[in-house]
């Protein structure tokens, strides 16, 4: 893959890395950089190891060989904890409590973004006056649409996107895509995966394609 | 920014997992209810015969509040689990032994604490002796937190498993025995006239130990079984 040199030190930096389990290759040998200010979408069929290299990066998972750097260091938990935030099919929320109570919650986690409240993060993923419902009985697309108001909220500025399309309208991407734009433009950095060809956002974006075996 | 610290992330965590609780009481009163059946099974069982009662008193409560415990520990992190939440503290920067120590004083006051305040009505369906209800009350008081931490490190190794149940009451029954031993066992010695102090201090110290080692060990526990 091509590498830019940049000055700063890419957020995230990943060198040959490898995960396997029980020796079987899931995927890997992979070599790729996102540096503040572009998106990396990663393409690849179902069960290429998409989801698999997001919890490796996240640090759920351990490698099997390779390294990972974070800002320049080698990412150990705390950095990867301050620098990433994780959308995954699990979204996290929890049903009997409202939209704004489980922002809240997460808030205390993570800490909060200057500049925004969670009233208007909740504007901005379409969420405005659902403040008070319990996130139960959202629908599966609006409970994406509370999950992308918590990246919105949290200050990590690389955020690991796991098929954020899935579940939601064509409003909802054309929202995906405009807050990715929005955090990238604005210094963040985002990392997507993706199985098939939705439109992507109009930042500079760097493609890595996942095949298996 | 309003920065996160462990102290925000702690009540945070506190201030979710209660309100949890209170919208789902109805679950929550499951322990206590199942500890109130138990104790009032047995007299119907045993007789009437106040002197037998009293003599069974102690081992009869302390066995209830154990099996009571036990009914409830699956639910510690299961639903946090499923929805992912677990996984988002395990990403958050705070320390994940602090968070798990969070969820356990929440589980220990919600299911625990409502069987020690319905102590004094064991005490009296079972005919015991009114002099040792404080030592009874306080090896509960040593004991029932010690349970839910011990019961916290089992549930963590478990937890990727998908119906541990099972394996669950047989992990965890062997490390509740002692406990069992020396709560129980300080409540006789009391009826007895013997040294009681004694248990008592192992149950505290072994409380001291607990509350230190088992939120790290539970910590370390789910990490592995999350990967």
């Amino acid at each position: 893959m091509h590498t830019m040199i940049a000055n700063a030190p890419p957020l995230l930096q990943a060198r040959q890395l490898v995960f396997a389990r029980n020796d079987e290759p899931v995927f890997g040998p992979l070599d790729f950089q996102v540096s503040a200010g572009e998106a990396l979408l990663v393409q690849g069929g179902n069960g290429s190891g998409k989801t698999t290299l997001l919890r490796v990066l996240a640090g759920l998972l351990g490698a099997s060989s390779g390294s990972v750097h974070v800002n320049g260091k080698p990412a150990e938990r705390e950095a990867i904890a301050t620098h990433t935030a994780l959308l995954g099919h699990l979204l996290g929320h929890k049903g009997e409590l409202s939209a704004d109570e489980n922002l809240q919650f997460a808030l205390g986690l993570y800490g909060q973004r200057e500049g925004i409240s969670r009233s208007e993060a909740l504007e901005q993923v379409g969420l405005a006056g659902f403040e008070d419902t319990f996130a139960r009985t959202l629908s599966a697309g609006q409970k994406k649409r509370l999950a992308l108001a918590r990246l919105l909220l949290v200050p990590a500025p690389l955020w690991l996107m796991d098929e954020p399309y899935a579940n939601l309208d064509l409003q909802g991407i054309a929202l995906v895509n405009g807050m990715i734009e929005r955090h990238v433009q604005a210094g963040g950095a985002a990392l997507i995966t993706s199985h098939g060809a939705y439109a992507t956002p109009a930042v500079r974006t760097r493609l890595l394609e996942l095949s298996h075996g | 920014m309003a920065e996160a610290t462990a102290r925000t992330a702690l009540l945070a965590l506190l201030r979710r997992d209660l309100l949890l609780v209170w919208r789902r009481r109805g679950d929550a009163l499951q322990p206590v209810l199942f500890a109130v059946l138990t104790i009032t099974l047995f007299p119907l069982a045993l007789g009437s015969d106040a002197a037998f009662l009293a003599r069974i008193a102690a081992g009869v409560i302390w066995v209830a509040v154990v099996l009571a415990g036990m009914l409830s520990l699956d639910a510690l992190f299961r639903s946090d689990l499923d929805d992912g939440s677990l996984e988002q503290l395990l990403l958050s920067p705070q320390p994940l032994a602090l968070l798990i120590f969070g969820k356990v004083l929440v589980h220990w006051l919600t299911t625990a604490v409502p069987v020690l305040l319905a102590t004094p009505l064991f005490a009296a369906m079972l005919q015991l002796d009114s002099n040792l209800y404080a030592v009874l009350l306080l090896s509960l008081l040593l004991g029932t937190p010690l349970l839910s931490l011990i019961g916290a490190v089992v549930v963590a190794l478990t937890v990727g498993m998908k119906r541990s149940g099972m394996l669950l009451a047989l992990l965890a029954l062997p490390l509740y025995v002692p406990v069992l031993i020396f709560g129980a066992g300080s409540v006789m010695a009391a009826a007895q006239g013997l040294p009681y102090l004694g248990a008592l201090l192992v149950l505290g110290a072994a409380l001291a130990l607990a509350l230190v080692l088992a939120p790290l060990a539970a910590a370390a526990a789910i990490r592995i079984a999350l990967s």
